[in-house]
């Protein structure tokens, strides 16, 4: 047995080729190993027909929290007829800079997938958003895991946000669910932070079945666990007060 | 009517003829002007927009001789030296002229005369001999004009037969040597416009070609080519038309545009190899192609750059080349940036702009920090409206129906009132501003968040005012 333990300690901490992306709620992170593969490929799934929305954006948030590894800019790509346009400053709200994100509008899932596939080959871009509604009979495990194979290539990393969609085979490293999650209210019971829960459904080599509530801080660019339905905690306290210096300065 | 600003008033600068025969002039003030003609139709004067008109109009002249010299605002030389033979003669060379313009919804004036200032002068006075013509016709200062008007002298012929030497004395070398050009005893010379053949290169085979391996590799050949063309020009190409002639007389056009000017051969014939991939009948050669050519119908001004020490060195967040290719593939239209728009009301504030269209940006506002994202990362184009099942007056809904689902609201905040941009609509100062808007943040039981707003206020602006959600928070 001693002859063996170098290698078997080798093998599963072999550190992956890039970096990973830390969420920044320890606990998650920790259960992760770190932190979502650089490089790898997530799924997003919206938990209900209501959820799209939290599910394309969580995505972004973490193709936000990618690009600050080397500053590349992000591609997202969605279908034509996909519930309303993205709004730039609605990104700025959340802390993405619109003008380092290029939309694609696609006529369909196809052309959709081989947009993304270019775009995760080139390693022009940190990230690649690709979001999908409904059934998509050609992202086949074939396909994502080409999508993966690219991205560890290229080092990009890829997020597909689904929703409407049926489980199918995958090659995605991570699979998660997600849906919205009641805010932290803020003074008169006003709507607060981004908030989602997530349901961590597959993870390619390691744990599974993870839940988590988490919110989003845009002045710290990091996600923070919340307790959900806890009621009168004040929200505000990250951010702002640590840093009187920009405060001013803003 | 075109109207333009001068010395502080709105004055008018030129006139249709309508407006000539009400007895109006140039330089008169818009104001005294409508005070005689109450419902005047006055556009703005756009004389940068005239000059490029003319400078086009010159491009096409080019049909007929290759000298053509501009005399804006309005003139136009072509000297038609040994060019008129092969129109069937000077007057046929004119009337064809004339004829061409004046199919474009132009009124046109031409003369011709042995010299530039003669040939302008009958044009402009419609005169038969310049003898007959005014002195006005004398491309002279105003003060000498005014000069020989107080003289008594009323037509060109009535100089013409006096000394040239009592003339200079009294009015001036220059009148003098306008006067003999214009009598053509002098030659001015005519500055043709500077004229740049566009980038062109062309290869033509002794036998038909076929493989497209050898056909990538002419246009290969033929892209180095016109980089070196390119380069000398200091320009570097955006849009690059190829021509595949085949033996039975078909020709295949190939067009590729690229994002920004370059003469990078490698770049643009990996856009055309998306280009071909992306057609939908593949390029057939048949029984080979005769020749191929290559055209760089349009091309901005590039700096001389050193080229990379190591080839197809892709730096780091370099996402042109990747947005060319996919602009080549897809359609420019489908690749599109965020532009911010200057305007307070949602829709106006944030825009998706097509990559090949270029348009104003203005910068994103900042956001307060410590403050929940107030914008919604989806807005819904058109907002698509609700039904409000329980609704307190004056306040957001308690409870409402979107796309046939019932949420019932549990965190509010607002409103945020918007006003109508009223100066956008008909009649918006006066009886119809539009509707104000309330917008408010919501959150329903399951934790989603929408962006609703009352379109019109309630009493004042609708009796029972409709609610929309425009846009959803993540």
């Amino acid at each position: 047995m001693q002859v063996d333990s170098p290698l078997l300690a080798a093998q599963p901490t072999a550190p992956p080729p890039m970096g990973l992306v830390a969420l920044g709620e320890p606990r998650l992170d920790g259960a992760l190993g770190g932190g979502l593969r650089a490089d790898g490929l997530h799924e997003f799934h919206g938990a209900g027909p209501a959820d799209a929305a939290s599910a394309v954006g969580f995505a972004l948030l973490v193709a936000r929290l990618r690009q600050g590894l080397d500053d590349r800019p992000l591609i997202w790509a969605r279908q034509e007829d996909a519930l309303g346009i993205p709004y730039g400053p609605g990104l700025v709200e959340l802390g993405v800079d619109p003008d380092t994100v290029t939309l694609l509008a696609l006529p369909d899932g196809k052309a959709l997938l081989r947009a993304g596939l270019d775009c995760v080959r080139d390693g022009a871009v940190a990230a690649v958003l690709l979001e999908l509604h409904g059934k998509q009979p050609l992202l086949d495990l074939t396909a994502t895991r080409r999508l993966a194979l690219a991205g560890a290539k290229s080092e990009t990393m890829v997020l597909l946000a689904r929703s409407a969609a049926p489980p199918s085979p995958s090659a995605a490293h991570t699979r998660w669910q997600i849906a919205a999650a009641p805010s932290q209210a803020l003074a008169a019971s006003a709507p607060g932070f981004p908030a989602f829960t997530l349901n961590l459904l597959r993870r390619r080599g390691g744990r599974e079945g993870f839940a988590i509530t988490l919110e989003w801080n845009r002045d710290t660019v990091s996600f923070h666990a919340i307790t959900p339905l806890s009621g009168a905690v004040p929200a505000l306290a990250a951010g702002g007060a640590l840093d009187p210096q920009r405060k001013s300065a803003g | 009517m075109l109207i333009e600003k001068q010395r502080g008033a709105l004055r008018i600068a030129a006139l249709n003829p309508t407006a000539l025969r009400l007895k109006l002039e140039p330089g008169q003030a818009l104001a005294d002007a409508r005070g005689c003609v109450p419902d005047l139709a006055a556009f703005p004067h756009d004389p940068a927009g005239d000059l490029a008109f003319l400078d086009r109009l010159s491009r096409r002249c080019d049909d007929y001789t290759p000298s053509v010299q501009l005399y804006p605002p309005q003139g136009m030389v072509l000297d038609v030296t040994g060019c008129a033979h092969l129109y069937g003669g000077e007057d046929a060379l004119r009337d064809g002229l004339v004829a061409e313009i004046a199919a474009k919804g132009l009124t046109v004036r031409a003369a011709l005369a042995d010299t530039v200032p003669a040939a302008r002068a009958l044009a402009r006075y419609a005169g038969e001999s310049v003898e007959a013509l005014p002195i006005a016709a004398l491309e002279v200062e105003p003060e000498t004009r005014h000069a020989l008007g107080r003289a008594g002298f009323r037509r060109i012929g009535d100089l013409a037969s006096l000394p040239r030497k009592v003339l200079a004395a009294r009015f001036g070398p220059a009148m003098t040597t306008q006067l003999a050009r214009l009598l053509a005893e002098e030659d001015v010379h005519l500055v043709p416009q500077p004229w740049q053949d566009a980038v062109f290169a062309e290869q033509r085979f002794a036998e038909p070609i076929g493989r497209s391996d050898d056909v990538i590799e002419v246009i290969e050949m033929l892209l180095e080519r016109a980089a070196v063309q390119l380069a000398e020009r200091g320009q570097g190409g955006r849009r690059f038309a190829m021509r595949l002639h085949r033996s039975d007389g078909h020709v295949a056009q190939l067009e590729v545009e690229t994002g920004a000017p370059t003469r990078d051969s490698a770049l643009v014939l990996r856009l055309l190899r998306e280009r071909i991939d992306s057609l939908a009948d593949p390029l057939d050669p048949g029984f080979g192609y005769d020749s191929i050519d290559l055209a760089v119908p349009h091309s901005e001004t590039l700096a001389e750059t050193q080229a990379p020490l190591e080839a197809e060195r892709q730096q780091p967040g370099e996402i042109g080349r990747l947005l060319d290719r996919l602009a080549v593939r897809h359609g420019p239209a489908r690749v599109r940036r965020f532009a911010a728009g200057s305007s307070h009301m949602p829709e106006r504030a944030g825009k998706l702009r097509p990559l090949n269209i270029k348009g104003k940006t203005s910068s994103w506002l900042k956001v307060g920090e410590t403050e929940p994202p107030l914008r919604p990362l989806v807005l819904l184009d058109p907002p698509q409206k609700v039904g409000v099942v329980d609704s307190i007056p004056d306040g957001p809904p308690r409870q409402f129906i979107w796309q046939g689902k019932p949420h019932r609201v549990l965190r509010q905040e607002g409103p945020e009132r918007i006003a109508a941009e009223w100066w956008r609509r008909r009649g918006g100062h006066m009886d119809n501003p539009g509707l104000t808007r309330d917008y408010y943040r919501v959150e329903d039981e399951t934790g989603h968040r929408f962006w609703l707003f009352r379109h019109g206020l309630y009493g004042a602006e609708a009796e029972h005012p409709d609610w929309y959600v425009h846009g959803l928070f993540p």
